[in-house]
């Protein structure tokens, strides 16, 4: 399976990379020379396989439902949570306005 | 049974198609994957996790109880449970979602196959009762909040409700009526409330449903185009927006046009839906299993701890209030639609029965008429000069006690009534203060109705020739003598006596 | 006195232990060597500091009589994959660039609670994405060894954990923590001749490492010898509530359950892994693997690992696909890079800012994971692969009933120059071909230097345990140590 250069660029843009000419020239034969040797893959019978869940086994443990019981998943900690923040005003976090 | 709700278009009749996603807020403490808390209204960001802003490194470790309410949910809309269960990312790109993708179950969701029974209202458009069936329930992050009208060019964000539980529980495309839609979302969110899992409330976004609505022409089998109005905040509203789309559908169609699939949005304002412009690109959502979790392998003994903490539910406790309190169906369906009506009921009752001296059975009806009735007549008419405060069970039920032992009469219960929720005074101590009571005392009845058959001898003879009918009349006579405070069974015993 | 640089974890601990010199004048002695060695470009930033304000903890506890923590004194390199609170944490990412995290990751706060410091962040493959580090924002890191021939051609540390393994290598750290996708920690302490362990799938917390697989991720680490990566990673491991894919185990100790004698022990040979293309010393030093193994009294079985070719393409799969998610909370409004073309809107913020922010070879596998995440390929790509990792799984599963372990090269080749495969991703790519089998099934794995080829380059050799099983693959580990008696050290030049 191949992509063409739509493709990669419909791609990209779901992945929210903007991509000029020059790098979709560059990218699309890349990709169509990982997808093309990927492509082994489906020479695999897989037929009742169950695909991977959980590598070792292992549940999924579950916590107590108790508010901020370890400090470092707590809420509480706006400044914290906006310190890195390119644009932070009034305890928002602050983006390009979005219309609905 | 077919629903009658029908659009009528200029080519002829339609009919139309109703599916709900049902977002309700798990009632939990602390958010579905991390441990900041998820009470309401607090400044913007304060119960903000890293986990829930999303920061390098941070992972997601799920709330148990956001887990038993989802399960207690399934379990009372007679839901196959899903022992095993996954946790999916959904990947989109929006400013209230952190991640990059929102957590939810698509490929194995926690709850399966359940249904819900909407109860029959000729007023309404629904003749008899109807089975809905639900697809799925299953467990979500919530997003957080843009604000658009703060500053000029910005949207600020808050992530305050990042995280929080949602189930999202799904019908399928069986409701044909905005009358059926509004009673599914009322009967879910009172089963939410008897199960506690979600407070059920719609104002503070607790619940709110993305209302999918299509037409089709009458007798039609295919299902037409549907478009999907987002995040409808009450019951009301949701009618509105199944009217509206219907209709708009209907003209465009016959118009010439398509309807497109879509995502619309509800204008509270104008009562009206619009195409949801900013999220017209995000279809692909590449769902896969979330790596960061690993399947939810749910316990017997989990499940059984979960099925036996279920409450009565509305359903089984109207069928109960029928065969075994003998109620009427009307009081039966009133009493339990609510989880605080049949609270209040449920503990008058069983004061009302432990003060008088009976089974409930015996004093259910009584105890309906009062509470459905009586009650909130009382209240309506006092205004503002009641204080609700003042109406505890335990006044309510020595009201009730004084009027089963004939003490009181209906009338006087209403008079005593009234003076407890103005002024919160004990019932019995106002009934004799206050001269509420009536007279069972034999001696002054007697000497009252002996005048009266003196007085009216001819009428006695023919009440002994077979003139039952005047037995009334004797009685409102004594009634009369005694300004209305005689207890009804002790006058009628002594006529009764008296006139052989 | 002696060089302290020369000392690795044991000694620097046990020295400072004595008396023989304390924390401080450790710390002093990595700080200088970490400052004079920028020609590596190792480090993203160095922390000189933190290592001192550690040392002397250390040192005012041992005047105190208190317990000093089995990392007592020894001061570390820290992948700059860790975020460490308050010091900027990147992923040698542009995206990155400037975050300082309000947090400090479980791996790395268990290690400064062993008693260890922190010298610097070290320098790695963007996102850890690379094997070569090549990708980092922050520059290629230029590994310490250079070819006998005399030619100064800079030479691949190997990747993603490059600055580990060069500043390891160097001399310029004691040891340094390293995490491993696909063979992260292995393939590129092969490259640099030393020792790294990649621990069970869940052992070592994720929280608070910058994600690339989660399904694979798992931390390790890079050190001078053995017994210094079951001190390290001891103290690394341990259960985590904050991360649900953490084993709930006891952590065994693993310094004092070292035990070079294998008797008894059955170790595998994997025919799959004998792939063309191989070079031919790599063969070679497999073959003198087995005679040390089997001088340490260990059974030598021929095994069958039949999926083994499948286990690379499946692997360029599934983590792009997790990739392509765990990197779309990079999207400026939180942290780090924003770029905001006038006049734009959100979504054309986001990908102007990771356009910006992120390196072609993340983009690359952004895109990939995204492709085969998307509508109509889900389940040829995503399903197919994951089947196949049950299927690499499996082989495994299979092959513990004829043996205890695995012996396998590390990796295809030596190192190579640096530029000689960064336009060839798909070349690239395949230097991972033995690592990965051991990351598709969340196993045990440790690389041990073996010897140097005809250039004068290091390789080493592999051991992939059972799961749980770490005891026994550092224990096959040091019967090999003990054997190849690996001494050599890059001549230093910068
Ligand atoms: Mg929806
Ligand atoms: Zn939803």
């Amino acid at each position: 399976m191949s992509v063409t250069r739509e493709e990669v660029a419909k791609i990209a843009s779901l992945a929210r990379i903007r991509m000029g000419e020059d790098a979709l020239d560059r990218m699309v034969p890349e990709l169509n020379n990982i997808l093309d040797w990927v492509e082994q893959l489906s020479e695999v019978d897989t037929s009742g396989v169950e695909p991977m869940t959980a590598v070792i086994s292992n549940s999924l443990r579950l916590r107590d439902d108790v508010v901020d019981a370890i400090p470092e998943t707590a809420g509480g900690r706006r400044e914290d949570v906006l310190a890195n923040a390119p644009v932070a005003e009034h305890g928002f976090f602050g983006v390009p306005k979005v219309i609905e | 049974m077919v629903s009658t709700y029908r659009i009528q278009g200029a080519t002829g009749e339609w009919e139309v198609v109703i599916g709900l996603e049902v977002h309700a807020q798990v009632t939990s403490n602390a958010k579905l994957f991390s441990g900041a808390s998820t009470e309401f209204g607090a400044e913007p960001n304060t119960q903000v996790s890293l986990v829930d802003a999303a920061m390098p490194g941070m992972l997601p470790v799920p709330n148990r109880e956001c887990i038993r309410q989802a399960v207690r949910t399934g379990m009372a809309i007679e839901a196959q449970i899903n022992k095993y269960s996954r946790f999916d990312r959904k990947n989109y790109f929006y400013a209230d979602l952190p991640q990059g993708y929102q957590i939810s179950q698509l490929y194995h969701p926690i709850v399966g196959e359940g249904q819900l029974l909407i109860d029959a209202d000729e007023k309404a458009g629904i003749p008899e009762d109807k089975v809905i069936g639900i697809e799925r329930i299953h467990i979500e992050q919530d997003a957080g909040k843009l604000m658009h009208d703060q500053h000029p060019t910005m949207s600020y964000v808050d992530l305050n409700r990042c995280g929080v539980a949602l189930m999202e529980i799904v019908s399928r495309p069986d409701m044909t009526s905005p009358a059926e839609a509004g009673a599914y979302v009322r009967k879910l969110r009172s089963i939410l409330r008897y199960v506690g899992s979600c407070d059920g409330n719609m104002e503070e976004g607790s619940m709110r449903a993305d209302v999918n609505v299509s037409v089709r022409k009458v007798g039609d089998s295919e299902l037409g185009t549907r478009t999907e109005t987002k995040n409808v905040n009450s019951v009301r509203f949701v009618m509105q927006v199944i009217e509206h789309e219907a209709n708009r559908q209907v003209d465009l169609i016959e118009d010439g046009g398509k309807v497109v699939q879509e995502t619309r949005l509800f204008d509270v304002a104008s009562g009206t839906t619009r195409s949801m412009r900013s999220k017209e690109d995000a279809h692909d959502y590449r769902y896969f299993p979330d790596p960061d979790l690993l399947p939810l392998e749910l316990e017997d003994d989990f499940l059984a701890d979960c099925r036996s903490s279920l409450p009565e539910l509305p359903d089984a406790k109207r069928r109960r209030y029928e065969t075994e309190l003998g109620l009427t169906p009307y009081n039966a369906r009133e009493l339990t639609a609510e989880v605080e009506t049949f609270a209040r009921f449920e503990t008058l009752l069983s004061a009302a029965a432990l003060r008088i001296g009976k089974p409930e059975a015996e004093v259910a009806t009584q105890v309906a008429n009062w509470a459905l009735s009586v009650a909130p007549g009382v209240l309506k008419s006092l205004g503002a000069e009641a204080d609700p405060a003042h109406a505890s069970a335990g006044a309510q039920a020595a009201i009730l006690a004084m009027q089963d032992k004939g003490e009181i009469s209906g009338g006087q219960a209403k008079e005593i009534y009234e003076i407890v929720l103005k002024t919160g005074r004990d019932p019995e101590e106002i009934a004799d203060t206050e001269g509420l009571k009536q007279v069972s005392d034999t001696g002054a009845i007697e000497t009252a109705i002996d005048d009266i058959l003196a007085n009216n001898q001819d009428k006695v003879e023919q009440y002994k020739g077979g003139k039952d009918k005047l037995f009334g009349f004797f009685v409102g006579q004594t009634m009369k003598a005694m300004q209305g405070k005689a207890n009804p069974a002790v006058v009628n015993q002594i006529l009764k006596d008296k006139l052989g | 006195m002696t060089d302290l640089t020369e000392l690795g974890i044991k000694a620097i601990r046990e020295g400072v232990a004595n008396g023989d010199f304390t924390a401080r004048e450790v710390a002093e002695g990595f700080n200088a060597a970490v400052a004079a060695a920028s020609e590596l470009n190792a480090f993203i930033v160095a922390t000189p500091d933190h290592a001192l304000a550690a040392a002397d903890a250390v040192d005012t506890k041992r005047a105190k009589g208190d317990d000093l923590g089995t990392m007592g004194g020894v001061p570390i390199g820290m992948k700059d994959l860790f975020a460490t609170k308050g010091v900027q944490t990147t992923a040698a990412s542009h995206i990155l660039e400037g975050f300082e995290p309000q947090y400090e990751s479980t791996v790395s706060q268990n290690l400064w609670d062993a008693g260890a410091g922190m010298l610097g962040k070290l320098n790695l493959d963007q996102f850890a994405m690379g094997s070569s580090n090549e990708t980092s924002y922050f520059g290629n890191v230029v590994s310490p060894w250079r070819k006998s021939n005399g030619a100064n051609t800079d030479m691949s540390p190997g990747g993603s954990s490059g600055g580990s393994a060069a500043s390891v290598a160097a001399r310029i750290v004691p040891a340094a923590t390293g995490t491993d996708t696909g063979g992260s920690i292995r393939q590129p302490a092969a490259f640099a001749g030393i020792t790294g362990i990649k621990p069970t799938y869940g052992r070592c917390s994720r929280w608070g490492v910058v994600a690339f697989a989660s399904s694979l991720d798992q931390a390790g680490p890079m050190a001078r010898s053995v017994e210094d990566c079951a001190i390290m990673l001891e103290a690394m491991a341990g259960f985590d509530p904050k991360d649900a894919t953490s084993l709930k185990m006891e952590v065994p100790n693993w310094e004092a359950g070292l035990n070079a004698d294998l008797k008894g022990k059955k170790i595998g040979i994997p025919k799959e892994y004998r792939m063309d293309g191989t070079d031919a010393e790599i063969l070679e030093s497999w073959e003198q693997g087995k005679e040390w193994l089997r001088d340490a009294g260990a059974e030598i079985v021929d095994i069958s690992l039949p999926h083994t070719k499948y286990a690379l393409p499946a692997y360029y799969i599934i983590a792009p696909a997790e990739a392509s998610s765990n990197l779309a909370r990079y999207d400026g409004v939180r942290y780090g890079l924003r770029d905001l073309p006038e006049g734009s809107g959100l979504q054309d913020m986001y990908a102007a800012t990771r356009a910006a922010g992120f390196g072609d070879e993340v983009k690359r596998r952004v895109l990939i994971g995204t492709y085969v995440l998307s509508a109509g390929f889900y389940d040829a790509y995503y399903t197919q692969a994951q089947k196949i990792r049950t299927l690499v799984a499996q082989d495994f599963e299979k092959a513990w009933s004829q043996c205890d372990a695995i012996l396998a090269p590390t990796t295809p080749t030596a190192s190579f120059p640096l530029g000689s495969l960064s336009d060839d991703p798909l070349t690239m790519y395949l230097n991972d071909v033995f690592a990965v089998p051991a990351s598709l099934a969340g196993l045990p794995a440790i690389s041990v230097p073996a010897m140097l080829n005809s250039d004068g380059l290091p390789l080493g050799l592999q051991i992939i345990g059972k799961p749980f099983d770490e005891q026994g693959v550092l224990n096959a580990g040091l019967a090999m140590q003990q054997r190849a008696n690996f001494d050599a050290q890059p001549e230093k030049w910068w």
